[in-house]
């Protein structure tokens, strides 16, 4: 095929992306901009392949099959409550096959060359964007490993924090960026270029590690939003190094994407980046506050929650982590549909920040079939709580915690919460009184309407569900 | 003059910038309800890189080279069918009353 004709039909998948993303602004037309997008993509891996002048079919079909059947096998497989974890994997994917890309380059062009340096041979800005495709790929590989791990429970969701850690971690990029300049530009003859890149691709490993351990398991949202963000990048910069405008393109979308939702995430915690980033902050038992804090905890068994949601007219339910945790999506639905058969209205209140990723709550109660027009936004529904009989919280602590708005002296105050506290009564589900993110006591917990259920937020539920059956 | 309105690297600055602004536009439309999908839906594009990673596998490039692009063609390939796939997934759940 000729080369102005790949570069028309690129430009029609740029134009598809572009559009698929835009069909994802309403759920009605989502899931035809998500068929698009992944047409477009298609037609560019086909059009790519009938490009390729002596491409290896056998080497290039076995990676296309053996990549896309652990895709496919690992989309059908994941539960919705893992959700979280695996796109993180995945952006770890995507940013690894950049650098593999780069590092390809630098074998073919740097290990493999007669003689010069790779900016000889490639020229500057393709050396450069070489070393950048391989220093955000590679750091948004292993960052994203150890997103995984800490939301797969495979390691420890607090933050691993040590002194002088920001500093050594600063060290690390300097010798990052000596070692990118060295291969790129100074670095000769096979063994230099291969001992360099190889160098360079460990750090830059290191890196990503480095700068996630410090991250609690409840900043996950943001991390992985701002690695999602990182994985376009790279994509954007193997796009400079192959001189391919879709690359650069689709790149940049997702880069933009990835920012964005860091961002939304950041305001819906009130912090800055910065303090997500380096503040070892959102460890799940990382303060002081116990027990001995509270003193008009006012504890409930399933029965008589059962008789309080029993007269009301209006309930609200709150849905946090530990719903996730607990996958009691299937519960929670059982009961609100319940209450409704019962003449209540039943609405759903989701925190910005609520579960582990943006969104992520939205799509556990979709599955157990709650319509989305229930689930409201926060701005949306705070001005409801006033009106409500009963505010059900399954799991959820800080993004309801009052003393955001009232306590100055609170590290979560000026956080938007769900202001929960101005209904009638409010229950909370919870399995113990221990703190939640940001490790403080959670004023809601004392307050006179306000009442305690402790257990498993699933068996909780299908205890509420039997008893208000039975009234 | 001309040599530089031709200069790829150039162009695609160009496009790098223009894009930024266009994935702003777009993505700041999409509701919240969607974000999860939002962000795996782009992540799967993210995997565009498997255009690049295609490239590197010729029969007439060094072993190593052809090694570390199938590497890269596995990486992106279960990021673009993985990523679609659970996307469809999790859109197919979303309901109306």
């Amino acid at each position: 095929m000729k080369g102005i004709l790949v570069q028309l039909i690129y430009m029609a998948s740029a134009i598809f992306f572009i559009y698929g993303l835009k069909l994802l602004s309403h759920v009605r037309t989502a899931r035809k901009g998500n068929t698009l997008a992944s047409s477009a993509m298609l037609v560019a891996i086909v059009v790519t392949l009938l490009e390729i002048p002596g491409f290896d079919p056998l080497w290039i079909f076995a990676g296309i099959l053996i990549g896309g059947g652990i895709g496919a096998f690992a989309a059908k497989k994941v539960a919705m409550t893992d959700m979280p974890q695996m796109v993180a994997i995945f952006n770890g994917f995507g940013g690894g096959a950049s650098a593999l890309v780069a590092l390809s380059f630098f074998w073919k062009y740097g290990v493999g060359a007669e003689s010069g340096t790779l900016a000889d041979n490639i020229g500057v800005a393709g050396t450069v964007s070489a070393i950048l495709s391989i220093v955000i790929g590679s750091v948004t590989l292993s960052g994203s490993g150890i997103a995984f791990a800490k939301l797969q429970g495979l390691m420890t969701g607090n933050p691993i924090l040590f002194k002088g850690q920001n500093q050594l971690n600063l060290l690390i990029a300097l010798g990052m960026v000596a070692v990118g300049g060295w291969v790129g530009f100074v670095a000769t003859g096979s063994t230099a270029v291969m001992v360099g890149a190889l160098v360079l691709t460990l750090i830059t490993l290191i890196i990503g590690i480095t700068t996630v351990i410090p991250i609690g398991g409840a900043d996950m949202p943001v991390v992985i939003a701002l690695l999602n963000s990182y994985s376009g990048l790279a994509a954007c910069a193997a796009g400079f190094v192959v001189e391919n405008n879709l690359l650069i393109i689709a790149g940049s979308l997702v880069g933009a994407s990835g920012l964005i939702l860091t961002n939304i995430m950041c305001k819906a915690m009130n912090r800055s980046l910065g303090n997500v980033l380096f503040g070892g902050f959102g460890g799940e038992t990382a303060g002081a506050a116990n027990n001995r804090d509270y003193n008009n905890i006012k504890q409930y068994g399933a029965e008589d929650g059962a008789m309080v949601m029993d007269t009301a007219e209006s309930v609200i339910i709150v849905p946090g982590y530990g719903l996730a945790v607990a996958q009691a999506q299937h519960a929670c639905k059982e009961l609100g549909d319940l209450l409704e058969k019962r003449g209540a209205t039943v609405k759903y209140a989701i925190h910005p920040v609520a579960g582990r990723m943006p969104g992520h709550m939205n799509v556990l109660l979709a599955e157990a079939d709650v319509p989305y027009e229930q689930l409201l936004e926060m701005d949306d529904i705070n001005p409801e709580f006033k009106r409500t009989d009963v505010v059900l919280i399954l799991g959820a602590n800080d993004v309801v915690n009052p003393a955001a708005l009232d306590d100055p002296a609170s590290p979560i105050y000026g956080m938007p919460i769900l202001n929960v506290h101005e209904a009638r009564s409010v229950m909370v589900v919870k399995r113990s009184l221990s703190p939640g993110f940001a490790g403080i006591k959670n004023e809601l917990f004392d307050f006179d309407n306000t009442l305690m259920i402790f257990g498993d937020a699933k068996k909780i539920l299908q205890e509420l569900v039997s008893e208000v059956r039975n009234n | 003059m001309e040599a530089l309105i031709t200069n790829p690297i150039l162009i695609g600055l160009y496009i790098l910038i223009l894009s930024i602004f266009v994935g702003f536009e777009v993505i700041t439309k999409v509701p919240p309800t969607l974000h999860t999908p939002l962000m795996s839906g782009a992540n799967a594009i993210s995997g565009i890189t498997i255009l690049a990673a295609l490239t590197c596998v010729r029969t007439d490039d060094p072993t190593t080279a052809k090694i570390l692009g199938f590497a890269a063609v596995v990486f992106a390939m279960i990021n673009v069918v993985g990523g679609f796939l659970v996307t469809d997934r999790m859109l197919h759940m979303f309901k109306r009353k």
